[in-house]
């Protein structure tokens, strides 16, 4: 459960742009997370409003875009969609393949309310 | 030699994988948008808030576990400035990794000066059995925590590596998933993988097997017992990482240790 860790990271930085931008709250909180980041969203998605409680983070939605893999062959230079066994290159069936996309684990935007006055 | 790994294969023989051989962790770690946020802009929608307040979009494209990647970055440097080469060993609990250590500390005894910090949740245990074979130990408790991170590691780096230390191994909590998300400044990961846990072990944990570069198949000695295929095992191992450097050994028995001590001191060279 190594994503209580990650919900407290998240939240962090959350807390961190919101102070910085004297935000009234933060409405919505979008990231991105590969196959191969290790990270269950779901997971995530459960431990965040928990750990945003009592935070300038409360209350916010957590959106979770996920990240397909993608691979790139490394014998004649085919990219394409992966799954997490990587099989075997379509292209030419080499499986020397070089790993480009999958363990991302990234805060896209974090939308804020902003007092105008 | 290969560069990487150092695993004294000719490098076109096999590959390793540019991605982990980079170092996933610094490479994206100097990507200028990490940390300079140079690209925040804000897109006002006044028509959907209150007319007092609105909502602003923030960009930020930055790494969630960015502060443990930046100790991460500082241990890297720490190490590489006192001349430590460190290894971050990763399995289930039960692979065998204290037992490995423990015939491995005294194998390189007089020929390595080594180090070594090891997690688990509760108990001083693994350290105490690393005791008194010529290397200094720390033990860190996690209480819960199901994986070290860089801040943990990074506190104890002063005190442990220091003093003409050549390796470092990290002993991470028993765990196939969440350690391998957790860049602690190593300078790779090894996955170790016994012969009791099944030969499809790295195409259904492929977050940790496709992230290390080199494997460590442990317990062989009990292969012949169990219906486990070594070569089904390379090849799922293969599949997640081609290129792979893979070790077969038993630290019971001590097949296969020669070649693991023999890596380990080329490591350091």
């Amino acid at each position: 459960m190594h994503e209580l860790s990650i919900a407290q990271a998240l939240v962090e930085q959350v807390e961190e742009v919101a102070a910085k931008a004297h935000a009234l709250s933060v409405v919505r909180v979008v990231i991105a997370v590969g196959p191969l980041s290790g990270v269950d969203a779901d997971a995530l998605g459960s431990l965040f409003p928990l750990v945003a409680e009592g935070t300038a983070a409360a209350g916010a939605e957590l959106a979770v875009q996920t990240v397909a893999i993608r691979t790139k062959c490394r014998t004649c230079g085919h990219e394409a969609e992966a799954d997490a066994t990587f099989a075997a290159c379509t292209q030419c069936g080499s499986s020397d393949a070089e790993l480009k996309a999958g363990r991302e684990l990234m805060i896209q935007t974090i939308e804020l309310e902003i007092d105008e006055r | 030699m290969c560069k990487d790994c150092g695993c004294g294969i000719d490098p076109n023989l096999h590959s390793h994988g540019g991605y982990a051989h980079s170092h996933e962790g610094p490479k994206e770690h100097t990507h200028p948008d990490a940390h300079e946020h140079p690209h925040v802009h804000e897109h006002p929608h006044a028509s959907a808030a209150p007319a007092e307040s609105e909502t602003r979009t923030v960009e930020l494209q930055q790494k969630i576990l960015s502060r443990n990647d930046e100790q991460a970055e500082k241990n890297r440097a720490w190490l590489k400035a006192h001349g430590v080469t460190a290894v971050n060993l990763i399995s289930s609990p039960g692979a065998g990794k204290t037992y490995l250590l423990e015939r491995t500390l005294e194998g390189l005894r007089g020929r390595v000066p080594c180090a070594v910090i090891t997690g688990d949740l509760r108990t001083d245990n693994d350290a105490r059995r690393l005791q008194g074979k010529g290397a200094p130990v720390r033990q860190i408790e996690t209480i819960n925590a199901c994986h070290l991170n860089a801040e943990q590691v990074g506190r104890l780096l002063p005190e442990i590596a220091d003093h003409g230390i050549r390796l470092l191994f990290i002993e991470n909590v028993g765990n196939l998933v969440c350690p391998s998300a957790f860049d602690l400044g190593e300078n790779f990961k090894i996955a170790l993988l016994s012969t009791t846990e099944g030969e499809d072990k790295p195409v259904k944990y492929p977050t940790l097997f496709s992230s290390a570069p080199v494997a460590v198949l442990t317990k062989m000695d009990l292969a012949e017992h169990l219906d486990w295929s070594v070569a089904a095992c390379r090849s799922a191992l293969r599949q997640v990482r081609p290129g792979v450097f893979i070790f077969e050994l038993s630290a019971k028995t001590g097949l296969g240790m020669d070649a693991w001590l023999d890596y380990l001191v080329k490591l350091t060279e």
